[in-house]
């Protein structure tokens, strides 16, 4: 097994009239780690695929080790020894690691003799740099071990080049770390070639031999890594040198707790734990992360105060009063929720983007009373409203909201929670598959909301966002808060160690 | 032998009888659901394997070579299901309750000849040989059916722990996006899985028509094959589950006739609709709101 290197000339991909690729060209060392910059929908992906066959590009062609390749179909890549570590994972989650991997053979025998494949597999296992239990269910291992099984795969498949999309993307700092550390330490040792996707510059920062930055389908920059400060490396990114700055925190956190949750508690599922939560607060002028792993809790957390999932005991009190999510408490309270997936969570996909922006007061009248009979007039009149001021881009007010891109459905939902009296806003991965610009517009209106006074409850898979704008930071293990820590000047490291489930200060 | 002792004896023999259609019906649910798909169909499945069943014994004199037609009509059955399944935007339970229909409708269609004949029957293994008493003689007698969805349940779960072909049913059924991945096909994996799972489905309506209670008439089934969803819940998807799964169902499908055998006549319907209440029971024991199965295949229409 030693290492390959691949150049793409030229590449070029249409996708209807869009122009996904323009003339990129890209050129990766044999045992480099090799970084590939950019915006969602700046190419990245589309490249990647094209590389490992899954996309034929309509123009240009890729050389490995100088040699010119034809990669037609995944099964080309295969050969070639290209291999890809999917964002999302592709190991089946209800079947053992060691089952996973001999499965992703291509030779798998008719009848496996399991007897001889666990030989096999921890001989394989003991010559690797990481180790993952091979009887445990894909399922029941956190977010890292699955990252490193699915690299692990990849070796066992005796791959020579990794593909990374956003492999840090749902691991910790820690994880993070030891996760890119192995992989060097893998390609500088000339056993593989990396090529990394990504958006965070700390880690092209830390990691990367070379870099390449695309932006809109085309190249942008790149070169030696060490070479390119972040300034030069966000301009390339999105065209102007700075990133939008960081909101200002204006005032300080009212006394009074706006939101109250005690011991609040939800019944476990399939052998996960569910929330156990002891005490929570938020005051108003507040903004409280909630940090954690993902599936540690965070999302019955926010189900349960958005009304989606009925509590099994404890208390939630809104302005010390008792709470429960029904839409008359809701309104009554002016309790506000942007959900994660808000398509799916917050929005009703077929019905059109005016009735979507009004579903929060269309049975209100101006006066706060019920309404029997809708008024379109009224209706119409908050649409375009927010539309205008959320710089919304659809079709037309009247299209299905469901046809929306991502970032367009989060501006709508966002406009939608934030109208009117906001006591409340429960908040959670706000940014998610957002570009940089659209990122620090939805930043700056949650902290514009916080400085107006709302009680902001932020629940996020990003850590960098939390340490960012919570005013005090909440970390979440197994259902329970464990660890609290002043939201100014947090120490990452710290706060990665509890989210990994180490409640002591790490040495 | 005091009646306590001979209604226990006759639940025993009527729970291995009564069992036998349920096994075979919920080893093919449970492979097809393995697969990540759903088929309501195996009702409509039974009753024309257990029309098929009788009358190809019927005519030909061979029971053996009823059973066969009945799994080869259940494996066209399932296959059409399989196949409209596969489509894009079809909805593999309403599709299964169009199944279930045509497939009784079928059955009832054709089979309006063979209500009256008798056909030759599916001989019994006297395992009661050594005791003297007869109603243990009578409950012992076991069809070799039975025998072959014992052998049968050991085989799948062998097959989904230890074959190729197993672990590619679990993946397609698991996870379509590793499935794809791994470049499996899915819907022709799923095609297979619902033939041969209805296949199993018609052997266990041909039990029906041939072994117990052994003619062949429109109510036969009532039901079973709807059944079969709840009992592999119950089983937890698991093939070698089902057996108990299916031993219980059946010991509550033979509580009826076992307390008539010591005169008990009062509750007739009630003691009959003994299964279904099971079937109930089991589904409010075992399902709750606000939690997911273990053991759900993870493409299951229902669990999504």
């Amino acid at each position: 097994m030693s290492a390959i290197g691949i150049e793409a000339i030229g590449i070029g991909k249409r996708f209807g009239a869009f122009t996904a690729l323009a003339d990129v060209a890209l050129k990766v060392a044999p045992g480099s780690m090799h970084f590939l910059l950019g915006e969602n929908g700046a190419g990245k992906s589309t490249l990647v695929k094209c590389m490992l066959g899954y996309y034929r590009p309509d123009e240009g062609s890729f050389l490995v080790d100088n040699r010119e390749v034809e990669i037609a179909r995944p099964a080309d890549a295969d050969a070639l020894g290209l291999g890809m570590v999917y964002q999302h994972f592709t190991l089946v989650p209800a079947m053992t690691v060691a089952e996973n991997l001999v499965m992703s053979r291509a030779d798998v025998p008719a009848v496996i003799n399991w007897a001889q494949e666990r030989v096999a597999l921890e001989a394989f296992m003991a010559a690797m740099p990481f180790q993952v239990p091979l009887d445990a269910e894909v399922g029941a291992l956190a977010a890292g071990e699955r990252q490193k099984t699915e690299i692990l795969k990849q070796l066992y498949l005796q791959r020579r080049l990794l593909v990374l999309d956003e492999p840090t993307s749902v691991l910790t700092p820690q994880e993070a770390e030891e996760m890119l550390g192995t992989v060097r330490d893998l390609a500088h040792g000339g056993s593989i070639t990396a090529i990394v996707i990504t958006h965070k510059l700390k880690e092209v920062a830390r990691f990367a031999d070379e870099v390449t930055v695309l932006r809109r389908g085309r190249r942008t920059g790149g070169g030696s890594a060490q070479g390119l400060t972040p300034a030069d490396m966000t301009a390339m990114m999105i065209g102007e040198p700075q990133a939008p700055a960081n909101p200002e925190r204006l005032g300080a956190p009212g006394a009074e707790p706006r939101l109250e949750l005690r011991n609040l508690t939800t019944a476990n599922d399939g052998g996960r734990a569910g929330l156990d939560i002891a005490a929570l607060s938020v005051c108003p002028r507040e903004i409280v992360g909630i940090a954690g792993v993902s599936g540690n809790g965070q999302k019955e957390l926010v189900e349960v105060i958005g009304g989606q999932r009925a509590p099994s005991g404890g208390e939630m009190l809104v302005a010390g009063q008792p709470y429960d999510g029904t839409r008359e408490l809701a309104q009554a309270r002016a309790v506000r929720v942007l959900p994660e997936e808000p398509l799916r969570n917050g929005c009703v996909p077929r019905m059109s983007v005016t009735e979507n922006l009004n579903l929060r007061g269309f049975d209100r009248d101006a006066a706060g009373g019920h309404r029997a009979w809708l008024s379109r007039g009224a209706m119409v009149e908050r649409a375009q409203r927010l539309i205008t001021g959320y710089r919304v881009r659809a079709p037309s007010a009247e299209a299905p909201i469901g046809v929306l891109s991502g970032g367009n459905v989060q501006r709508c939902v966002l406009a939608r929670e934030l109208d009117g009296q906001v006591d409340l806003l429960i908040v959670a991965n706000p940014c998610f598959g957002l570009d940089v610009k659209a990122v620090g517009e939805v930043r700056a209106r949650i902290m514009a909301a916080r400085n107006a006074g709302t009680a902001v409850l932020l629940v996020s898979e990003d850590l960098d966002e939390i340490l960012e704008l919570s005013d005090r930071i909440l970390v979440m293990h197994g259902g329970q808060v464990v660890h609290e820590a002043a939201g100014p000047g947090a120490d990452a490291q710290a706060i990665g160690a509890h989210m990994l489930g180490s409640h002591h200060s790490p040495a | 032998m005091d009646a306590i002792g001979t209604v226990l004896v006759a639940m025993l023999g009527g729970a291995l009888r009564v069992s036998t259609p349920f096994l075979f019906v919920s080893l093919g649910e449970c492979l097809t659901e393995r697969a990540g798909r759903i088929n309501l169909g195996n009702e409509g499945v039974m009753v024309l394997g257990a029309m098929v069943a009788y009358a190809t014994s019927y005519e030909t004199g061979s029971p053996w070579l009823g059973v066969l037609a009945a799994a080869g009509a259940g494996l066209l059955l399932g296959g059409l299901h399989g196949a409209i399944c596969g489509l894009a935007k079809v909805n593999d339970v309403a599709m299964g309750i169009a199944i279930m229909l045509a497939g009784t409708g079928i059955a009832f269609f054709f089979g309006k000849p063979y209500v009256q004949p008798s056909a030759t029957l599916l001989p019994a293994i006297p395992f009661g040989f050594w005791s003297s008493s007869p109603q243990l003689k009578n409950a012992l007698a076991v069809s070799p059916l039975f025998l072959l969805g014992l052998a049968t349940a050991f085989a799948m779960a062998w097959m989904f722990r230890a074959t190729r072909l197993g672990l590619r049913v679990r993946i397609v059924g698991e996870s379509e996006d590793a499935a794809r991945a791994l470049g499996l096909p899915v819907n022709r994996t799923r095609f297979f899985a619902t033939a041969t799972g209805s296949a199993l489905a018609g052997i266990g309506g041909a039990f029906l028509s041939l072994v117990y209670p052994a003619s062949w008439n429109e109510g036969l089934s009532s039901g079973q094959g709807l059944m079969a969803v709840a009992l592999v819940v119950f089983a937890r998807w698991n093939p070698v589950h089902c057996i108990t799964a299916a031993l219980l169902f059946g010991a509550a499908g033979a509580l009826g006739p076992s307390l008539q055998t010591v005169g008990i006549t009062w509750g007739y319907y009630l003691f009959y609709a003994a299964p279904y209440v099971v079937t109930l029971a089991i589904l409010i024991a075992t399902v709750r709101p606000g939690r997911t199965l273990r053991g759900m295949p993870g493409e299951l229409s229902i669990g999504r």
